[in-house]
């Protein structure tokens, strides 16, 4: 799978209060959270961001609590994946377990920059800049994950060894 | 080879002899817990599947606390399916309002979080019970549905820091200090995908209401745990209150560590981290002049009878400066009651203090004491990110007890030496 899009470029330690404020989560409603998303860091990104567009980011990102809300409204605002120098380690499984494309590559983090078109095979992890024509490589996910990305998600995995072996 | 405690704990429960950093395993875990804003997501995912029971619903453990009571509508909808699956589910542990606490205090103190135990819970700070030397993790919503219909869950045997602080503590310095300090050092990354691992002559002598504070802020530098070796004080919280089996772990003399951290804590002063990041902290002495709006004592980090008591110890006969709220939030039931019998909420109350019944409230800007555009708060919460409290452009302050009660009577950032001499 391809995945191509504009880049939004984003610091270090981009925390889940700033990916969506809890003053937004009396409801877990995508449509909603996608309104706030990545509110308190770029007040203005969810009026900017196009479906597709990809979010470019540094050190430990989506640090601080586990809602799962925060890669759900990324999600939910149209974001196709999020690129990271590395992640916080809850925000990496959520983003497994709810679908959201996520990829470590400390050389695309320091050398992509706004605006950058990337491509970016899901499944070799081999990110290109089409923009400055550069090409980075995204850390691989261990075989255990893969497994679960093969079987369409954390819960498709479980429903599966559900109706195998019961519960 | 030796292992570490967090090693030997996953080992058991994925019914392996050994286990080494790195290594993926499928264990079963003995508690599996949610809140009012991440359960009612966990509950969607979880009937998704179509079952008509969970894997053990006395190990399934559902505490409304982040914005209940009922802050509005949305709320009250989320708490209601909390409450209707419990009561479907035969959840016995779920804890209404009126029994309930902020989830942190309340599972180890009704005994449900014990040594040797693995834990996730949807909610970030529950590696709070590493304080009981427990392994405990926070986890998403959609991994808590997964470990309700099967009671496993997957991970990724982290590699493990251990810490060693040297030295005897001064008077008004605590856990919060010592943890604040640590991530001041190591960054909010600095133990990521780790475990912590928190020893030495500081820790021996340190009450278990210090040690919760120090494991609940292991997130707070990107750890996975935050475990402590159990030892008597850990045996004697957990003797009356443990209803089922526990067990104690330790590390091996030659378990093997990513580094070991050492701090000598003899002359630590109390710490205050910086807004925007838990990392920036500096000793009390170092502030300068910060004036401030509202104070707010609780929360899963500082809301057990201990941080009560100190604050207290610094608000006896004093008054709340006229230009600041303080708000006071005991953890659990028991812990309010206990502060009722004490004559502590009478203190608070006579210097000026509001004190409410436990909630999450207004640590992640939820209700209960929200900040307006450019005013400050000293918190002794565990996050003053952006935004976190309130308005984007409100200030957060984190620090023990001490120098919050101690900043609520002098209107500005203080000492606790300031007020009680």
């Amino acid at each position: 799978m391809k995945i191509t899009g504009r880049v939004w470029k984003f610091g270090h330690d981009v925390d889940t209060d700033a990916i969506i404020p809890a003053r937004y989560m009396n409801t877990f409603d995508p449509a909603e959270m996608a309104r706030h998303c990545m509110e308190d860091a770029d007040p203005a990104f969810a009026s900017k961001v196009q479906k597709g567009d990809i979010i470019v980011a540094g050190k430990n990102f989506g640090c601080g609590s586990s809602r799962e809300h925060a890669p759900i409204a990324i999600k939910a605002a149209g974001v196709s994946c999020v690129v990271a120098q590395s992640f916080a380690r809850i925000f990496y499984r959520n983003s497994f377990n709810i679908g959201l494309p996520i990829f470590e590559s400390p050389a695309a983090a320091e050398a992509v920059q706004e605006g950058d078109v990337l491509e970016i095979d899901a499944t070799s992890g081999l990110i290109t800049n089409l923009t400055r024509n550069e090409k980075y490589q995204a850390t691989p996910f261990p075989e255990f994950m893969q497994q679960l990305i093969a079987a369409g998600g954390l819960m498709n995995y479980v429903a599966e060894r559900v109706k195998k072996v019961g519960v | 080879m030796g292992m570490t405690i967090s090693e030997k704990i996953l080992a058991d429960h994925a019914g392996l002899a050994q286990v080494s950093p790195g290594q993926l395993i499928i264990a079963r875990v003995d508690v599996v817990m949610g809140n009012d804003i991440t359960a009612p997501v966990a509950i969607k995912e979880f009937e998704k599947l179509g079952l008509d029971r969970v894997f053990n619903p006395e190990a399934i453990v559902l505490v409304p606390d982040h914005f209940t009571p009922n802050k509005d509508i949305k709320s009250a909808e989320l708490a209601k399916t909390v409450r209707e699956f419990a009561k479907k589910h035969k959840i016995t542990n779920y804890f209404e309002v009126g029994r309930m606490g902020i989830e942190h205090c309340l599972l180890p103190e009704a005994g449900l979080a014990l040594p040797g135990d693995l834990i996730i819970g949807a909610d970030s700070h529950t590696v709070t019970y590493g304080a009981l030397g427990a392994f405990a993790t926070g986890v998403g919503s959609t991994d808590m549905a997964a470990a309700m219909a099967t009671g496993e869950v997957w991970f990724k045997v982290p590699e493990t820091i251990k810490f060693i602080y040297h030295g005897k503590l001064q008077p008004w310095v605590g856990g919060k200090d010592l943890i604040l300090h640590t991530i001041g050092d190591i960054g909010v990354d600095g133990a990521r995908y780790m475990a912590m691992e928190f020893t030495g002559e500081a820790i021996d002598s340190l009450p278990m209401d210090g040690r919760f504070t120090m494991a609940n802020m292991a997130i707070e530098a990107g750890g996975k745990a935050g475990m402590f070796i159990p030892d008597e004080a850990v045996l004697e919280y957990v003797q009356e209150r443990a209803k089922r089996p526990y067990r104690l772990y330790k590390s091996d003399p030659d378990a093997v560590y990513a580094r070991v951290v050492e701090y000598d804590v003899s002359n630590l002063e109390p710490q205050v981290a910086l807004p925007h990041s838990p990392e920036n902290a500096r000793p009390v002495s170092q502030v300068g002049n910060i004036t401030i709006d509202q104070v707010i004592i609780g929360s899963c980090t500082n809301g057990r009878i201990q941080d009560l008591r100190e604050a207290a110890q610094v608000l006896q006969g004093k008054s709340v400066h006229p230009d600041v709220r303080l708000i006071i939030i005991p953890g659990t039931q028991s812990i309010y009651l206990q502060a009722v019998h004490e004559g502590l909420v009478e203190t608070f109350i006579k210097a000026g203090a509001v004190v409410s019944t436990p909630t999450c409230g207004p640590c992640l800007g939820g209700y209960m004491g929200i900040l307006a555009k450019g005013e400050r708060a000293v918190s002794t919460t565990n996050r003053n990110f952006v935004g976190r409290m309130g308005h984007p452009e409100s200030e957060v302050y984190l620090t023990g007890p001490a120098v919050a009660a101690a900043s609520a009577v002098t209107g500005k950032i203080s000492a606790p030496q300031e007020v009680v001499g």
